[in-house]
């Protein structure tokens, strides 16, 4: 039994099909804009490499009889200024151009990828020396450097691209630094650490397989760049005149712009086309590795929000939800959920990760997430229904009659203004009070929270405070517009255990000054206990048992509560003092784990309650 | 915030030094025989070694880049080998073009890139789509590309505006605007482009922000959100991307000015360096490097009065 | 019988935040030890350095002063190479089941890392693999999925597999189960206890929640603000503790029971809260 009790409680997800690495490659053909761009690519790298077969003539071939001659048999493109076919020189330069960029490309790499590699995983002095290094290449016009670069070197295209490859290398550098220090810090790093694997394996075996994407997404990027500078080079006539190139091609095009504006389509367009493929390239390539190809994007249709299957019982004057439901596209998280809240009351609402606790507290908001509707059901606030509400009606409800204490208390503040501008703005907002007054009260707010130093506190910023103190702050925001009705998600969880009591306190006595109604959305069962009068069990979306805590808690009636409360460990008995080992590995100071381990030994032992208690 | 621009500063000094040393030792190598040039192929000898001379090239490079330190510290640039201009009043003459470029490139971008992402972000659906469109079209273009496109639209075919020349803001208002709309507007479409997508991406990931969820569950009207909060705190990335595109700007100009026959820095900068003329070059290099460190700077103050907490780091 | 772990007055400091700030000391001389089989409860609140204490132990942050032993021997600033034997005694489990997995890797190379860094050939860890995760409660067709198709609790099992998979003597759990749902806890609790008791491994378990520390642990160490408060065997610390902190520690944290958890709020305000005016 208790074999397989652990897998049945965590089910795995079969439906999913088993993803093998190398599948990027597959998914990558299979997006459409993906597939295009590789198609692009490869044609036109085909192209290029066939140039001795596909050219009509040599690139250098030239009749003046044929100057600015259309297209004819065998000749498809035309002829350019000097009676040189287009077409030969389109492939030819082709060929000239992607070689370049290949050159760049390889130097940047080589550059780039192992010292940002190097910098990123040992960072101190070789991290900081190279990031000087690259500060200042990058603060370089790429342009004026080749410039310069070819007044001391001459005009020798190949050496150019090693110095644009020098050029584009702080890129690839910065890139893979900074995604190296983040792997750093991931525990799995640790892990492999403390596994005993050597820095040099840790690199090859988790670092660079994080990398590699990103790494290939650049290089289409740069690759594009680099052909768009190699071009705009050689227009500038500053490449190596002689040889054929699309840029070259381009600047020839340009000196003719009057006589022939039609030579710039090709080149151009071969510069284009190509660039674009890269660019798409690289989309295409993160949207795969990001998984983003089959998000739905959000539908402004509105679907008809069905009437509640049955409204049963009395409903409460103050909140009162009647077969809710939330759905995320065809997924139901939120199915049939009843619950009601009167004035003064402080109802909890537990269950664990992915019930939809959070997801019912969200839509009586009004604030669902990206996605997410409420499809089903009736919500009144103060004997109004709110399901169906104009936006802009359900707004005028949030902070003045409806407020929000969220879980996490850092996130939750603006980063970028005041603790005093953050609790003054909605004041100020809604109940249109001038700035003194508002500020006053935002004041006296704070202290209502029981934060020892208003004034300093006011004109701190969110980093600067600690998170028992934002929490405080964002029950003052709550606060600010005097609302009826509180609904906290998980106000406490992110909070140290000392300070969730004094939060819970501060909960406690804000309740009872003001007669507030409270929805508490938690999954710790001893906040329940503390704080609530009655309580809602959700599991897998519904409601599975309603009623006030002492009968919840102490004579569950649904089965999933009970497995629920069976689960906690306040009564659990202290583990016995160790034993030294006998001969045997296998026995260890507790007894029998199978024995003891089963619920209904563990449930409750009358006399240890006692222990529970703190002696004295 | 005093301290934090001094120390950005004290850091953009040293990049200064060791840039225009390497440029300086960098561009010695070669061994172009400078006076040689000058004088011609036939000169005899020693008029050659008295040009040298006279120009200082018969010393230690180490020492000839002090002594060119040591006048650029005094705000002497020198003069050109080849045409006996003052560097510094050359550069000045020049600069107006280049910087009225800059600045409208900068306003196109600034505005056009915040107003387009801001939409595809917050609305987006088909906007964002359209957005994503041009952002790919602009970003897969190089900018001569784009410019030699408009030029044939908009000024060879249509004759909308002048294909070439540059007239003074202080000569004519209406002249100056005519010749510099097209190259703004191509050295633009790139730029536009990637700062666009980089301030659609924050948008979209500040929407997601708990935060902004907390300002909604406050019955803040939406508007007020976006452009009191989401703006604000995705303004310090799209900030960062624009600076650094001005780089790429800065480069692209050569090109472009080259293109309309702009006498800007960048058409200045194909002149000279063609021929290896050292103080001209120099010049040139330090003024887009002060150019750069300057832009980076001002970014780095936005970015730290937009967001409070970079002012630590 | 002499202890597997010993650590004696364990000093650790961080370099400060900005120029020239003045170091920030975590571990103010920290002294505990691990007997062979036994587990080791360390409980405290947030910062106060009861993560760092099995970080120094692990070799992943630098030790300022004092000594970590294990097994007689000091294990406290080797060289890498004799860090990396290391391996084969100590191993973690660490919090978060959802960041200590690389994504990208299999569940089969991720356990088989390990026995392939000690020298193992690539078949023999194959079969070792499926013995771990037979032992860990998952199906054998394990090996060959990513972690995204497993839940918190089954990543969870993954990595106790993993801390298993060359038979250490001493397991640094940090917070294994503080992620979790609470059903889900309680399986991965009597896991870790059944594992115990057929190898003999001992355990130092950090934890913030004092009931887990006491199902757990045969000794519990309270540690506050880098210094160990109070240390004894479990149902003492744990019912009837000595140390002002450590009691006002077990009045914060609320139990599932109203008229008990009544009792206790008064008297942790009596005692502790005391709220300001």
């Amino acid at each position: 039994m208790s074999e397989t009790a652990p897998l049945s409680a965590e089910p795995l997800s079969t439906g999913v099909s088993t993803v093998r690495r190398g599948g990027a490659v597959r998914r990558l053909l299979r997006h459409p804009l993906g597939l295009a761009s590789s198609a692009v690519l490869a044609a036109i790298v085909l192209g290029v490499l066939l140039a001795p077969v596909l050219s009509p003539q040599g690139p250098e071939v030239s009749s003046l009889r044929d100057a600015f001659a259309g297209p004819r048999a065998g000749h498809p493109l035309g002829f350019d200024s000097a009676g040189r076919d287009v077409l030969s020189r389109l492939l030819y330069g082709g060929r000239n151009t992607l070689s370049g960029v290949l050159l760049a490309l390889a130097v940047a790499l080589a550059l780039g990828v192992p010292a940002g590699l190097v910098a990123g995983y040992r960072g101190g002095r070789f991290d900081a020396a190279s990031s000087w290094i690259v500060n200042l290449v990058m603060a370089l016009p790429a342009m004026v450097v080749l410039l310069a670069s070819r007044a001391i070197v001459g005009p020798t295209v190949w050496v150019l691209m090693v110095v644009l490859g020098v050029l584009v290398s702080p890129n690839f550098f910065r890139l893979v630094r900074g995604i190296v220090v983040g792997v750093r810090g991931e525990l799995y790093v640790d892990a492999a650490k403390v596994s005993g694997l050597s820095d040099l394996r840790i690199v090859g075996r988790h670092v660079l397989i994080v990398v590699r994407a990103p790494i290939i997404i650049l290089m289409a990027l740069v690759a594009g760049i680099a052909v768009g500078l190699q071009a705009g080079l050689e227009f500038l006539g500053i490449g190596s005149g002689d040889l054929p190139t699309w840029g070259a091609m381009l600047n020839e095009a340009f000196k003719n712009i009057q006589r022939a504006p039609g030579l710039l389509l090709w080149p151009g367009l071969a510069l284009g086309l190509t660039n674009a493929a890269l660019v798409l390239f690289a989309a295409a390539l993160r949207d795969v590795l990001e998984d983003r190809g089959a998000t739905v994007s959000p539908r402004r249709r509105r679907t008809p929000v069905e009437p509640p299957r049955s409204v049963a019982g009395e409903r409460a004057e103050l909140l009162s939800v009647r077969d809710l439901a939330v759905s995320y596209g065809s997924r139901e998280v939120v199915r049939g959920v009843d619950l009601d809240v009167s004035a003064g009351e402080i109802v909890g609402l537990v269950g664990e990760s992915g019930s939809g606790k959070s997801q019912t507290a969200f839509s009586i908001l009004g604030i669902l997430p990206e996605g997410g509707r409420v499809s089903r059901g009736s919500v009144t606030v103060r004997g109004r229904e709110i399901v169906g509400l104009a936006e802009r009606e359900h707004r005028a409800l949030r902070g003045d009659v409806i407020a929000y204490v969220p879980q996490e208390p850092m996130s939750n503040l603006d980063p970028a203004f005041t603790i005093g501008s953050q609790l003054v703005e909605p004041i100020r907002v809604k109940l249109g009070l001038s700035r003194a007054e508002a500020r006053a009260k935002a004041l006296d707010l704070l202290r209502q929270v029981e934060i020892a130093d208003p004034e300093r506190v006011f004109g701190m910023y969110p980093h600067e405070i600690s998170g028992g103190m934002a929490q405080r702050v964002l029950i003052a925001g709550a606060m600010s517009c005097d609302p009826e009705l509180l609904i906290a998600d998980e106000p406490t969880t992110a909070l140290d255990v000392m300070v969730q009591a004094e939060v819970l306190g501060l909960l406690r006595r804000l309740q009872r000054s003001r007669g507030l109604g409270v929805l508490l959305v938690t999954h710790n069962l001893g906040v329940v206990a503390d704080l609530c009068d009655r309580v809602a069990v959700m599991s897998e979306g519904r409601v599975v048992e309603t009623g006030p805590v002492a009968q919840v808690l102490h004579e569950p009636r649904d089965p999933y509560t009970r497995r629920l409360l069976d689960a906690v460990l306040d009564d659990a008995p202290a583990r016995e003092p160790w034993t030294p080992p006998a001969d045997s590995p296998g026995s260890p100071g507790r007894p029998d784990p199978e024995d003891s381990q089963d619920p209904k030994d563990s449930q409750k032992p009358k006399d240890s309650q006692d222990s529970q208690e703190v002696a004295r | 915030m005093l301290s934090f621009i001094a120390r950005r500063i004290a850091a953009g000094v040293p990049l200064l030094f060791v840039i225009s040393f390497v440029t300086y030792t960098l561009l010695s190598i070669p061994d172009i025989d400078v006076a040689r040039q000058l004088l011609g192929q036939g000169a005899p000898n020693d008029l050659v070694e008295a040009k040298n001379k006279a120009l200082g090239l018969d010393r230690p490079v180490l020492v000839q880049y002090v002594d060119w330190l040591a006048h650029a510290l005094r705000g002497d640039f020198g003069t050109s080998w080849f045409t006996s201009e003052n560097v510094l009043v050359a550069i000045q003459n020049r600069v107006p073009v280049t910087l009225s470029l800059m600045v409208g490139v900068t306003l196109v971008t600034a505005v056009a890139a915040f107003l387009l992402g801001a939409w595809a972000g917050v609305r987006r659906g088909a906007v964002d789509r359209f957005v994503q469109m041009f952002a790919v079209a602009g970003y897969a273009l190089p900018p001569f590309l784009v410019t030699l496109v408009l030029v044939l639209v908009l000024a060879v075919q249509l004759g909308l505006f002048p294909a070439i020349g540059y007239i003074g803001i202080t000569e004519s208002f209406g002249g100056w605007l005519s010749t510099v709309t097209l190259p703004v507007l191509s050295l633009s479409v790139n730029a536009v482009a990637g700062v666009a997508q980089q301030v659609r991406g924050s948008v979209i990931d500040v929407m997601r922000q708990d935060y902004v969820r907390t300002l909604r569950a406050r019955g803040l009207p939406p508007w007020r959100i976006v452009l009191r909060h989401v703006l604000r705190n995705a303004s310090a990335p799209a900030l960062s991307v624009l600076g650094m595109q001005f780089v790429g700007i800065l480069g692209s100009a050569v090109l472009v000015e080259q293109i309309f026959g702009l006498p800007g820095l960048g058409s200045m900068t194909v002149a000279y360096t063609t021929r290896g003329d050292i103080p001209v070059i120099m010049g040139l290099v330090m003024v887009t490097v002060v150019l750069v460190v300057v832009v980076n700077l001002v970014v780095d103050v936005l970015i730290g009065w937009l967001n409070p907490k970079a002012r630590v780091a | 019988m002499n202890p597997l772990l010993k650590v004696s007055d364990l000093r650790v400091s961080f370099p400060g935040k900005g120029w020239r700030a003045p170091r920030v000391e975590v571990l103010r001389g920290v002294s505990l030890d691990v007997r062979p089989g036994e587990t080791v409860g360390l409980v405290g609140g947030s910062g106060s350095g009861k993560t760092t204490i099995g970080r120094a132990i692990l070799g992943l942050v630098p030790v300022q002063s004092g000594t970590i032993e294990f097994a007689g021997e000091r294990i406290d600033g080797l060289s890498p190479r004799r860090r990396r034997a290391l391996a084969r005694d100590i191993q973690v489990i660490f919090q978060d089941p959802y960041t200590s997995l690389n994504p990208s890797l299999t569940i089969g190379d991720t356990l088989s890392e390990p026995l392939l860094a000690q020298g193992h050939a690539a078949r023999e860890a194959r079969a070792r693999v499926a013995v771990l995760l037979d032992r860990v409660k998952l199906p054998a067709d394990a090996a060959d999925r990513l972690p995204r198709e497993f839940s918190g609790g089954q990543r969870q099992r993954v990595a106790i597999a993993r801390a298993l998979a060359i038979d250490p003597r001493l397991i640094v759990c940090d917070e294994p189960v503080s992620a979790l749902d609470l059903t889900t806890q309680r399986t991965v609790l009597d896991l870790l206890l059944e594992i115990q008791a057929q190898t003999g491994v001992a355990y130092l378990f950090i934890s913030h929640d004092l009931a887990v520390v006491r199902f757990m642990s045969h000794r519990v160490a309270v540690i506050h603000r880098g210094e160990i408060v109070e240390t004894g065997e479990a149902a003492a610390v744990t019912s009837a503790p000595e140390n002002p902190y450590t009691r006002s520690l077990l009045l914060a944290a609320p139990i599932a029971d109203v008229e008990r958890q009544r009792a206790r709020r008064e008297q942790f305000e009596r005692e502790v809260a005391s709220p300001r005016a």
